[in-house]
């Protein structure tokens, strides 16, 4: 294998004269990019030189561009009366059916069950918002104030654990609590009650899928929230404290400023990803409650188009969801920059 | 072990035979106040409680797939007090069948699908790790942006079924087999490592993939570590992929075969023959197919916890 002697910028050709970068295993952060202003090499002497570093992105690029770009392009089925009986190939099928312009989308704007699934997956994500966004928070302040070692690493192992479960094992878990033949219901009709079957109830169903997801994934979340706390610098809670801070004051006027731009990107991150809640959960558990009360936007899709194979409509519902959550997810990062935060992307 | 609370607090350095073990609080610095009983009851009690809302679920899971027939029929259902111990369920699923080899299946999957997805994005990650290449801010922003949109399931769908991969268990790898997010944590973390070290590497002799597998992967287990988890865990975890690119019952991976099991209450081909002669429950089945799919994940990732940390910070808020 040839090697380059060509350095690979000029930040990196100075380097050795400069200064001595510490080895790490990552605790600092990546080097800013500098950019070399005179006496750059080439274009042509650069490709050779990083061909290999070139070619190992190449697989993952040519997966990303198969898989997640030229779907982009499948999504013309969504101006179209597409027949998935034409061939057994989808391309040819998309070659050959006929155009009908916007269709499919004044159908979608007609469709009740369309706006009952918009209806849902709102009121989902204000529910999540609610009574699964601070959770996380608070049991971090809880974790980040327990000093044993032990009991942290145990009750950490504990919390994170489910996040690792299949959405078909917690749902299958909470089937054995709560579902009809489940712990609840025997409990209950030994002390002479009727059971109770909360897993195909439409009215709580909201409630549900919550609760799945704080169970789920609420520990997970402490995790960025104690990276945020780690790195609060411990001088600052002694000199408040010097200041006659006692616990409470220090945990509102040190810690909490601390949480705050953490807290400000997860929630533009959530307001972006607004109109998705939970796919797998609630596809799994559609059947048993029903559309009118488990229909969500991506579910919606998937009936229409994997289940009624009426694929142009499907895709165009589809079409409308990315459309609004790009808006959403660009519009969250502004307000995120205008509040001062750094938001997902920097300016 | 408790009578360390509060002294020589000021003495920086504790000899080690003097050290608290390690259920003891570290010493607490001058300024703090002494927490009060209360205090420390409560915090206690809000803890045990969020950890027993987890693992009492589990608890009940493990215990009844343990349980025989007549102690499930005594409790009524689900047991809470494990009175005997026997692993027929285990051995009847275990005995070839449907969640055998629905078991063998996942397993398979997660195994290469691991494999192929860790060597995608560790070579990616380092080719880009190394700035200053040629098109490296366009490729980096050709990633990024996937975690802006979806091309949709729709077209996604209908993708994979005309490039022929569905009825094939490509279909379960390709394509989600790499995370863009996985991508720019190690990539962070390859960053971190020394360009001094890799230089004289290079003046050694050294090519990128030499210097990738000899010096940048044995300085970043922890992370691989990480970043090894979050894909088996994706891999085993998935069933959806599997509904849709399937139609083989066959070919089923065992958490499509759970769903199929709890949810719609079926029992597993080739087990209706225990059940029906009473030795077994179907209750207890139920729950040993749900052991099966969280054993590896629960014994596995408390190994991997400590390092969490660190995999997420570099990662999650860099983007």
């Amino acid at each position: 294998m040839s090697h380059s002697t060509v350095p690979r910028s000029r930040a990196e050709a100075v380097t050795k004269e400069n200064e001595t970068p510490v080895a790490s295993g990552g605790a600092t952060g990546p080097r800013r990019r500098r950019r070399p202003p005179t006496g750059r090499p080439g274009l042509r002497t650069r490709l050779r030189r990083d061909r290999v570093l070139l070619l190992m992105t190449l697989p993952a690029v040519l997966l990303v561009l198969l898989f997640n770009y030229l779907p982009i392009l499948g999504n013309v089925v969504a101006f179209q009366s597409y027949d998935p009986y034409i061939s057994d190939n989808g391309i040819v099928s998309i070659l050959n059916s006929p155009f009908v312009g916007l269709e499919n989308f004044q159908r979608i704007i007609e469709d009740s069950a369309f706006w009952n699934a918009v209806k849902n997956t709102l009121v989902l994500f204000f529910l999540q918002l609610v009574l699964y966004f601070p959770i996380p928070i608070l049991l971090a302040l809880l974790i980040n104030s327990v000093v044993r070692p032990r009991v942290r690493a145990i009750s950490q192992a504990v919390l994170y654990l489910p996040h690792f479960f299949s959405w078909v094992l917690v749902i299958a878990v909470f089937q054995q609590l709560l579902g009809g033949a489940g712990l609840l219901s025997q409990l209950l009709r030994e002390n002479g009650y009727d059971g109770l079957d909360i897993m195909t109830n439409p009215d709580t169903f909201a409630f549900l899928i919550t609760a799945q997801s704080v169970w789920k994934d609420a520990g997970w979340g402490i995790i960025v929230f104690l990276a945020a706390l780690a790195s609060v610098n411990p001088d600052l809670y002694e000199a408040a404290a010097m200041d006659g801070a006692n616990r409470w004051r220090r945990m509102w006027h040190v810690t909490l400023p601390a949480l705050r731009p953490v807290i400000a990107l997860l929630l533009v991150l959530r307001v972006g990803d607004a109109l998705t809640v939970g796919f797998e959960q609630i596809l799994l558990q559609r059947d048993a409650v029903g559309p009118g009360a488990a229909e969500v936007l991506d579910t919606f899709v998937w009936w229409n188009g994997v289940r009624n194979q009426d694929f142009g409509y499907a895709a165009a519902a589809g079409l409308v969801k990315g459309v609004v959550s790009l808006g959403l997810v660009l519009a969250a990062n502004k307000v995120a920059h205008l509040m001062g935060e750094q938001g997902v992307y920097k300016k | 072990m408790t009578a360390v609370i509060g002294k020589d607090v000021r003495q920086p350095v504790r000899e080690p035979a003097r050290r608290p073990g390690r259920w003891a609080a570290p010493p607490r610095p001058v300024w703090e106040e002494e927490p009060s009983r209360a205090g420390l009851a409560g915090k206690g009690l809000v803890l045990a409680l969020a950890c027993l809302a987890i693992v009492f679920p589990l608890w009940i899971v493990v215990v009844t797939s343990l349980s025989s027939r007549r102690t499930i029929d005594e409790a009524g259902g689900l047991v809470m007090i494990p009175e005997d111990i026997t692993f027929v369920a285990y051995q009847e699923l275990l005995s070839g069948g449907q969640v055998t080899r629905a078991a063998a299946v996942s397993l398979g999957i997660t195994l290469v699908g691991t494999l192929f997805s860790m060597t995608v994005s560790v070579l990616c990650a380092y080719g880009l790790s190394r700035t200053g290449s040629p098109g490296h801010r366009w490729i980096l922003m050709t990633l990024l942006a996937t975690m802006f949109f979806s091309a949709g399931l729709i077209p996604t769908y209908l993708l994979v079924q005309s490039i022929g991969l569905t009825d094939t268990y490509l279909a379960l790898i390709l394509p989600s087999a790499i995370s863009v997010f996985n991508i720019l944590v190690l990539r962070g973390f390859f960053m971190g490592i020394s360009q001094e070290l890799i230089d004289s590497a290079r003046i050694d002799g050294a090519g990128d993939v030499r210097i990738l597998w000899r010096i940048v992967m044995p300085l970043s287990r922890a992370v691989l570590a990480v970043i090894t988890l979050f894909y088996a865990v994706g891999y085993w975890s998935a069933w959806f992929n599997a509904s849709l690119y399937l139609n083989d019952q066959d070919m089923m991976p065992l958490q499509n075969v759970m769903i199929q099991l709890v949810q719609k209450q079926e029992a597993p081909v080739g087990l209706g023959q225990a059940i029906k002669t009473g030795e077994l429950s179907g209750l207890a089945v139920q729950m040993a197919v749900m052991v099966m799919a969280l054993l590896p994940v629960a014994v596995l990732s408390p190994f991997v916890q400590k390092h969490f940390r660190k995999g997420m910070l570099t990662g999650a808020v860099k983007g």
